[in-house]
This record gives structure tokens, sequence and C-alpha cells, in this order.
């Protein structure tokens, strides 16, 4: 619309356009400050994963993947992912319709209270665990007495991921259930239909997408977790190690193609989620203009 | 009194999501948190000032705090030019750069701390160029600025690309008509509107330095006094079995740590306000909804 208004005189049309635009040099240097800050924080560092993989040839790559410890690693990262996201989610799509749906006095209150765990230190999210389940922490004598361990065990390491992945899932939904309002519920509810069955069939899909996204996001910080995990874990081989404090290990004992081939497990798994992330965000943007178009038929 | 506090509704449910959303987040989230503070409790106020205010831990704060100052403002330089340059120019792959801003949100920290070590070592691809110049980049202060630019990248390119894509072109078409060059339209009209966004993510990139740990540990080199930052300080406290003190740094950072997060829900608060005093009528409710995303 606004670049359909012309001057009459051509002059002035250049005019404008130079003055709501760069010169070409200054936009390509832009350009290239861009590109070249973004390749060099993030282009060499995936580069250098998977260089340093190889570097020592297949055999040293898919040895390294394949050795009992880090088999064990993988296994773990698997379970503390697995129950974790599970949780989260559930935890997520409850606050979601909690704070999206209901006006309550507290609200924003308890919106900062979920993201609390984003600004604590991941060094911090493990400490008040062992603060709570050590040896010498609060619960930990009577721990001690039943036989129950949870520091330096795989429980501690669970506890941890749900602790720094708590709010990826309900902070991707609770904006969007917001923002889609009750009218449908309420339609659907005035039509005879049950809470679960408005939930799944009218909500649910109303906010899949956006589900996805935080699924996706939480699971890749729960697989990747280092600072907290490192705390609570003891570090014992193929016993208390995930995958990232696996390559801390092999790191340290300067084994640079092992460490790196373990590392390129997790980088895939970056990648996979960006890509993931760019087809959810194009899936949505597809659908909330679907929607759109209908609601603007059906006015 | 109960009405008062919850509006009515007709959809039904609230009383189990809302049981089970305050029973979760108290179990994992409230109660360990404010163990913490009730361990530190059993100190006495000198003992856990005597442990805050030794020179290793104040150290340790200046190095946390300076180079997340430090890596939060590059953040903040390049990532209004990386913002601007994605939203209003148009070059081969420009999706893929897009996409690839979130990285170091999905690379796990332990992966990029080995990456960056790697690169930036006196051998490395970088350092090799920087070591003859006498820059000693990994193990040392610059370092832990590299790496702490790397986990805060994508927050100010992210706060500010939404609002760049919403400017209205027709102030800056009015300011052009009116007279005013490019550079007066960029610093008198864009940038002021950005300027929230930006600070916003500016003080997010810094808060997620402060509290930094895997990124860090591998490049610093983690030596007492030079190059240890906080986190790396609480757990060399815990190894050698000294809760007390682990539990009064660990204090001082979520103390930091819930001033920042007050602070960057203000300049949310604020930005928001400043959208909505906007010469535009309708406000987007993207923005609104962004706006929280990012909350």
């Amino acid at each position: 619309m606004a670049a359909s208004i012309t001057f009459g005189n051509p002059a002035a049309t250049m005019g404008a356009a130079r003055a709501t635009t760069e010169r070409t040099w200054v936009r390509w240097s832009l350009i290239g400050i861009a590109v070249t800050f973004l390749a060099t924080f993030l282009f060499l560092p995936l580069a250098i994963v998977f260089s340093s993989a190889l570097a020592k040839g297949f055999s040293v790559y898919f040895a390294a993947v394949r050795e009992p410890d880090a088999l064990a690693a993988i296994k773990l990262t698997l379970i503390a992912a697995g129950i974790s996201v599970p949780l989260n989610l559930v935890f997520g799509v409850a606050a979601a319709w909690a704070i999206g749906k209901f006006d309550f006095v507290g609200k924003s209150l308890l919106i900062t209270l979920i993201d609390l765990p984003f600004s604590v230190s991941p060094v911090v999210s493990g400490l008040i665990y062992v603060l709570i389940f050590g040896l010498q922490g609060l619960l930990g004598p009577w721990l001690a007495a039943h036989d129950i361990k949870i520091i330096f065990a795989a429980p501690g390491i669970v506890l941890a991921t749900m602790f720094v992945t708590f709010p990826f899932v309900a902070r991707e939904l609770i904006p969007l259930v917001e923002a889609q309002g009750t009218e449908e519920e309420e339609a659907a509810l005035t039509l005879g239909a049950s809470g679960w069955q408005t939930f799944w069939r009218v909500t649910l899909p109303n906010i899949k997408w956006g589900l996805l996204y935080g699924v996706i996001l939480c699971n890749a910080r729960a697989m990747g977790e280092f600072g907290a995990v490192s705390v609570v874990s003891g570090h014992i081989r193929g016993r208390t190690n995930t995958i990232p404090l696996h390559i801390e290990i092999l790191y340290n004992e300067y084994q640079f193609a092992p460490a790196f081939a373990v590392a390129s497990l997790l980088a895939l798994l970056a990648l996979a989620t960006l890509f993931a992330k760019s087809a959810v965000e194009w899936k949505a943007r597809q659908y909330s203009e679907e929607m759109a178009k209908m609601s603007g038929e059906s006015l | 009194m109960k009405v008062q506090l919850k509006q009515k509704s007709i959809l039904p449910g609230f009383g189990l999501a809302m049981g089970f959303v305050v029973l979760y987040l108290s179990l994992l989230v409230l109660i360990p948190l404010s163990a913490t503070f009730l361990k530190a409790s059993s100190l006495s106020w000198q003992q856990f000032w005597h442990i805050v205010s030794s020179h290793r831990a104040v150290a340790s704060y200046r190095l946390s705090f300076g180079a997340s100052a430090i890596a939060a403002s590059i953040n903040l330089i390049f990532g209004l030019i990386v913002a601007w340059v994605l939203v209003r120019y148009t070059f081969p792959g420009k999706r893929l750069l897009d996409s690839l801003v979130d990285l170091p949100f999905a690379l796990p920290t332990a992966v990029a701390g080995i990456a960056l070590t790697t690169i930036y070592s006196p051998n490395g691809w970088i350092g090799r160029f920087l070591e003859p110049l006498g820059i000693k980049s990994a193990y040392s202060p610059l370092g832990v600025v590299i790496a702490l630019t790397f986990t805060g990248l994508p927050f100010v390119v992210r706060t500010v690309q939404p609002v760049l894509d919403d400017l209205d072109k027709e102030m800056e078409e009015a300011a052009a008509s009116l007279g005013a060059n490019r550079w007066q339209t960029i610093s008198k009209i864009i940038l002021p509107a950005v300027m929230p966004a930006a600070l916003t993510g500016f003080s997010m990139a810094f808060a997620r330095a402060v509290g930094e740990y895997g990124s860090v540990v591998f490049i610093s080199g983690n030596m007492p006094m030079k190059t240890e930052i906080t986190p790396l300080l609480i757990i060399t406290k815990l190894e050698q079995y000294d809760y007390a003190g682990a539990t009064a740094i660990a204090v001082v950072m979520l103390i930091s740590s819930f001033a920042l997060l007050l602070t960057i829900n203000l300049l949310q608060a604020w930005s928001g306000g400043r959208l909505k005093r906007g010469s535009r009528e309708d406000v987007n409710p993207e923005i609104a909804e962004l706006g929280a995303v990012t909350n």
C-alpha cells in the first residue's frame, strides 16, 4: 500500500527510495559484518566438532560411540529425557489451561515463578538438590538410613534435568492459549461436550504446533544439560554419566577424537532441533493463516 | 472472597489444573530453592559475609559479571546488526542463517565449550593467528568473554527481530519526506523504537551469561583469582565438601538472578507500554505474545 504512493517527479521518487533504505555499499557491508559474526561464532564451532570427530577416521569415530561407557551414557541420557520431558509436558499443558483460560489473582506472579528455573545458574540448580538429598542435606540422614540413593545416582540426574527443563513447554503454551481465548471451548461445552472432550477436540488441535515446539526445545535441553547434572552425578563412569559428562571426561583425558565423536551426536541432535523448529514454525504460520482465512469467510 | 480471587467461567478443570501446577511447582522448584536459603541461614551473618566477600569470591564475581557485561554488549551491537540485516535485506543463504541463530540454544554447552576451546587454543583455527599478535584467547579472561558471547548470541537478535519486522515503514517514509536523511531516520525513529526490546535482549543475555558454566569451564583454564567464574567456585567448594561455602556463594548468585529477572520483567513492561502508546491504534497481538514468549 505504502509502496504504491508515487510522486510525479521521478527524481523525488528516487530521493524517497534512498531516504528509506541504505546505500548499496552500506547494505553490503552490514550484511558482511553480520555474516562474518555469525560464521565465526556459529559455523566454526559446528565445523570443528565434525572435523575433529572424524580427524582420526571413521573407525575411531564408530569405536568411540559404541564403547560400553558411551552406550551407558547414551542410555542414561535417554532415561533422563524420557522421564523429564513427558512430566514437564503434562505440567505445561496444565499450566497453560489454568493460566491461559482463567482469570485469577496472582497470575503474573505465578508466571514469574514458572520462569524461575531459567534464571537460576545450572550449577545452583544442581546444588539445591544436593542440599536436600545429599549426605549432609536436609533429608540426607533419613535417606541413608533407608538406603535410598538420589544424589550421585540416576534419580538425582533426573531431578536436575526436570528442574532445568521445567519452564519450556509451559512458557511456549501459556501465551498461545491466552491469545486463543475461550469462545471455542464455551461453544463446545454449550453444545454438550464434556470437559475432556472439549480439551482433546478443541483446545489441543489449536495448540498442537506450539506444544510440539516446546517439547522439541525441552528435549534438546534435557539431553544436553551439563552444569546441573554435573553437580549431582558424581561422575561414576558407566553408571552416572550422561552424554555431556562423558564428553567432559574424554576431553580432560586428552582423547580429543573420541570426545568430539560423542559430541557430534549432540551436535546432530542440535541441528535436528533447529530443523524441526523451523519446520514447526512454518507449519504453525500456515495453520494460523488458514484459521484466519476461515474466520474471515465465516464473517 | 473466593469469587473475588477468580473470575467466574463455565470452563471446567481450573481446580485440577491449578492444583497440579502449584503442587509440581512447589515440589520441584520452590521447596528446593528455599532449602538453599534455609541452609544458608545456619550460617551466622559474620560467617556468611566472610565467605561471600573473600578475595577469591570477589575475584570470581568480577570476572563473571565483567565478562558477562562485555559479552552482552557485543551481543547488543552485533545482535542489532544481525536483526536488521535479517529483517530488511535479502541475500542468498539468509533463511539458513536465520535458523542457525538459535544454535546456542540447541547446542549443549559442553559441546560448545570443547569446540570453542579447540578453535581458540594456541594451535587452533583462530588461536594460531591471535597467538603471534600476543593475544591469548583460550585459558584467559578473553576466552570467557568468547564463550559467553556464544551462549548469549540469540537473545538480542530474537527480541529485536519481531519489533523491526512490525515497524511501520510509513513512519520512516514520513521522516524522509519531511527531509530527514537516512541516518537521522535510523537514529531518531528506528533506534528508539527497538531500544526497549534490545535492552531486554541485552539483560537476558547478561543473566544467562552470569550463570553459565558448561561452555566456560573448558576455555577459561579455571585458575583461581584469574579465570575462575562464580559457578565454578561453587563446584570447587562442593568438591572440597565445603557445603556451607557453596551455599553462601549460591545465595549471592540466586539473589542476583532474582534481581535480573525483575529487571527483565520491568523492561518488558516498558517495551509493552511503548508499543501500546505507539502511533498505531491496532496493537498487533503477536507482539504481545512474543513479549510473553521471550519473557
